[in-house]
């Protein structure tokens, strides 16, 4: 070997080198903590103590936000698409409220209860979802949902039909938090399950599995083609998105000791893909954002003008949809990067 | 007794009326440059579809390595090693090409359904990536946003996300079209240093760099295979010249 070939080598070996260093650098930057996540958290705890006759709204939020981050998920990260996830939503309420009334009033397991009946649910309905274009999957997830309503309000015998299920009161969280009547508890509870969630959430996003769901949605064909197998890892994030959301309709049961059939309601479902439309798909903070957006904004419509408050958020949402995300996103590009979020979908 | 890895038997695929592939019997040889030429239309990326899975065929079987993987979905085909690119860039938009290639490896590693740890954590998988990339030319731009890479280098990742399944039988639909002719070389050397373990079948237009690269070629006319020989062979096919390099004359 001359000296030129040898030189050569060392060079390129060296250059193979630092492409290999930063290429780690690069992955690690990826998933690391960015400021705006430091920021709502704080602002989430702040709330408790500026906001103390707020509550009850705030709890709406938490439980809502954690709602719409379960259906970031399926919808931001795999790409599919679903008009009937308050079906999860509504069954982990139901499983909530029955746990409470005839077995044990421990939030706690009433949550673990939740998320594994709506989680056994996801799973069995994930199947019905893997076939078809994204209207089928419309129709579909509508229509389960239109379905388990309407079981529901049948099986009056057991979930109390139309006037809903009540009598039921929760024991002190862990034996150690009571429940108290300005929601001051009920607020910081749904708050830590919803930090809990997002935390747990943030390391799928971040994970091997993650990646391949955004693949999966981003380019089913090339997906295939490097051996993503997607119907498997659809079923597994239909499945932890339907737990999540069950959690959170427990979360709704156990802060208001009552599960009315609304939880399954159609309109439900159309809410959360609104919040989560405003917020913006597949960086999971979009579901908080939208949540606070969405309910702060239905508040502030709903006296003013009580009755017509649905126009104007009928409204807002177009007007987003026309500007497009795409806009708002070249805008938040001027950001520093940590501040801007790149993560977040165009 | 020569050594099939590729194989096809009567394969058959219809659209409506059409008959885009008609009665295709083809083998590849182990570690061989086989191209597959014809005129537009000829049914040269339905064959590529046929043999990855990406369509089903009408009639007939895939064999790879003697097993018949007709049935299987293109996941199970890159599995087992056969895989492709695309002629029009099948990329991931939003993906940097450093999370493509990471992605790939986790796939063939078989990590890739891990939930519960980051990416980052497999520090082997995102440095053989970084190496891949770097080999590829696209060390520079590994932190980019795929979508606005210059088209050349698209292209080279095209060609380095199929390379990264580690395939054994390579499937190249026109690896150069589209690219401006001052980043063509860099795609060029890529196909021609490819590893000589792994077996390729490559779609081309461009005849200078079929003859140069090949060692077989089947011509694909309205379907069905007009003519499979040698480089000297086809050549000298006045048929194929008829046909074919005909209109290149």
């Amino acid at each position: 070997m001359t000296m030129v070939q040898q030189e050569a080598l060392v060079s390129r070996q060296s250059s193979d080198a630092a492409a290999e260093g930063r290429a780690v650098r690069l992955m690690k930057r990826r998933s690391r903590i960015r400021i705006y996540e430091i920021v709502i958290w704080l602002a989430a705890v702040a709330a408790y103590f500026l906001l103390p006759s707020k509550m009850l709204i705030l709890t709406e939020i938490a439980i809502l936000a954690l709602f719409a981050v379960s259906l970031d998920l399926v919808l931001g990260f795999a790409g599919i698409v679903s008009l009937g996830h308050a079906a999860f939503f509504g069954v982990g309420a139901y499983a909530a409220g029955l746990l409470a009334l005839h077995y044990t009033a421990e939030p706690v397991i009433g949550l673990f209860v939740a998320a594994l009946v709506a989680g056994l649910l996801g799973f069995l309905t994930s199947f019905l979802i893997l076939r078809g274009s994204d209207l089928t999957r419309l129709m579909t997830t509508l229509g389960i949902g239109l379905m388990m309503a309407e079981v529901a309000n049948q099986m009056a015998w057991l979930t109390g039909g139309a006037d809903g299920l009540s009598g039921f009161s929760l024991n002190p969280i862990l034996g150690l938090f009571e429940f108290d009547l300005y929601g001051k508890t009920g607020y910081l509870y749904c708050l830590a399950v919803l930090f809990v969630g997002m935390m747990i959430m943030r390391r799928i996003a971040f994970s091997p599995f993650g990646l391949s769901l955004k693949a999966i949605k981003s380019n089913p064909m090339r997906a295939g083609m490097i051996s993503v197998p997607a119907r498997k890892r659809v079923v597994v994030v239909y499945t932890i998105a339907a737990m999540f959301a069950g959690i959170a309709g427990a979360l709704l049961a156990q802060t208001t000791s009552f599960v009315s059939p609304d939880v399954l309601a159609f309109h439900r479902s159309a809410d959360v893909l609104m919040v989560l439309t405003i917020g913006g798909t597949g960086y999971l903070y979009g579901g908080v954002f939208g949540a606070v957006l969405f309910t702060l904004v239905k508040d502030a419509l709903s006296v003013v003008t009580p009755q017509y408050w649905m126009f104007w958020i009928g409204l807002i949402l177009v007007v987003l949809v026309l500007i497009g995300r795409e806009r708002l996103n070249r805008w938040a590009a001027y950001l520093p990067e940590r501040l801007s979020g790149k993560e977040r979908e165009q | 007794m020569s050594d099939i890895v590729l194989e096809t038997r009567g394969l058959k695929r219809r659209f409506g009326a059409f008959v885009a592939t008609n009665d295709v019997s083809l083998t590849v040889e182990r570690g061989a440059r086989h191209a597959l030429i014809g005129p537009n239309g000829a049914g040269k990326t339905t064959l590529i579809n046929l043999l990855t899975g990406v369509l089903p065929p009408s009639e007939g079987q895939v064999f790879l390595e003697g097993e018949d993987i007709t049935g299987l979905a293109s996941f199970r085909r890159v599995k087992r090693g056969l895989t492709r690119t695309f002629q029009i860039n099948q990329l991931f938009e939003t993906f940097t090409p450093l999370e493509t290639v990471c992605l790939a490896i986790a796939e063939r590693e078989g990590i890739a359904h891990r939930l519960w740890s980051a990416m980052a954590g497999y520090a082997r998988v995102v440095e053989e990536a970084g190496d891949l990339l770097a080999r590829f030319g696209l060390a520079s731009v590994m932190g980019e946003r795929t979508s606005i890479l210059p088209y050349g280098k698209q292209r080279l990742l095209e060609i380095a996300l199929a390379f990264a399944s580690r395939p054994r039988v390579l499937l190249l639909d026109e690896p150069a079209a589209g690219v401006p002719e001052d980043e063509r070389h860099e795609v060029l050397s890529i196909v021609a240093d490819l590893p000589k373990d792994v077996t390729v079948l490559l779609i081309e237009h461009d005849m200078d760099l079929v003859f140069s690269f090949a060692t077989r070629i089947s011509v694909l006319v309205a379907g069905a295979v007009f003519a499979e020989g040698s480089v000297a062979e086809i050549a000298a096919d006045p048929r194929v010249k008829a046909v074919y390099l005909g209109e290149n004359a």
